[in-house]
């Protein structure tokens, strides 16, 4: 049993992951929305690794390392879309690209 | 009981930089509460024996993940704001609470390094561990995650590459 109660490290995650959730949906600078998306896949990536440490298995780190490389793919391309946008449209603000037709 | 101060400790300090970073209107303050939430993560790893992934959380999303974020502002903020941009970034009121909390989790450091170099965690995950389970049962997850890593980047360079061309002398109309 671990010194740490499992129940407050999943409650620190479910706090960081509101946080991110809120932080997507309040903010409307697209490297903003990307940042909290960033903050959403931590705390997710924390709760494995809380329940790793609870039961003293490796499997926690290792859907941790998962949610980080999907993490990295997903910054690449978000990055990618985001320079995409600037380009075209001249703004980050993810309400004025409400018209997408190609 | 060392260890749940400290663990107390570094949850507020992640919690208040969130807090901070959702609320900052410039996106590289922002950027700085978001390393420093990340770095008080990398310790709550540290402090529930997962030394690994509290390792990994520093190398790749404080460092390298950050450092995409980094270049990416820095190329959108071109021209002749930039002077007065950095003025404004440099004032004190910006980097004093990144400081500030950094501060918080170099003194959390010092304390584990006093007391011996280890907390007192119950299960620790050693990375030969990891390591073992990763390349046996996992080995398909371990493709999987090279077969994403792939994609993204032919994704990113497809996406970065008429910006690329863009920036050359325009010829066309």
């Amino acid at each position: 049993m671990s010194v740490i109660p499992a129940e407050m490290g999943l409650l620190l995650s479910g706090l960081l992951f509101v946080l991110g959730l809120i932080g997507v949906l309040a903010r409307r600078n697209l490297i903003m929305i990307l940042m909290s998306l960033e903050v959403m896949l931590n705390a997710a990536g924390l709760a494995f690794i809380v329940a790793g440490s609870r039961w003293g298995q490796a499997d926690g780190q290792i859907l941790f390392l998962l949610v980080l490389t999907l993490a990295a793919a997903e910054v690449g391309i978000g990055l990618g879309l985001a320079l995409q946008i600037f380009h075209r449209f001249k703004t980050l603000d993810a309400d004025s690209i409400n018209q997408m037709q190609g | 009981m060392m260890t749940l101060i400290l663990f107390y400790v570094t949850s507020a300090v992640a919690v208040f930089a969130t807090i901070m970073m959702i609320t900052r209107l410039n996106a590289v303050h922002g950027l700085l509460y978001l390393i420093l939430s990340l770095l008080a993560v990398g310790v709550i790893f540290f402090l529930l024996g997962a030394y690994f992934a509290a390792v990994l959380e520093v190398i790749i999303y404080a460092g390298a993940i950050m450092v995409l974020f980094v270049f990416v502002i820095m190329m959108l903020n071109q021209g002749h704001k930039t002077i007065a941009q950095e003025r404004a970034w440099l004032e004190p009121g910006t980097w004093l609470g990144p400081s500030l909390l950094a501060l918080i989790l170099f003194t959390e450091m010092l304390v584990v390094i006093v007391q011996g170099g280890s907390a007192e965690t119950g299960h620790v995950v050693s990375a030969s561990q990891v390591g073992m389970a990763l390349y046996g049962p996992y080995l398909i997850a371990v493709e999987l995650a090279s077969i994403l890593l792939l994609t993204g980047l032919v994704g990113a360079y497809h996406l970065g590459k008429p910006i690329l061309k863009m920036a050359k002398p325009r010829s066309e109309p």
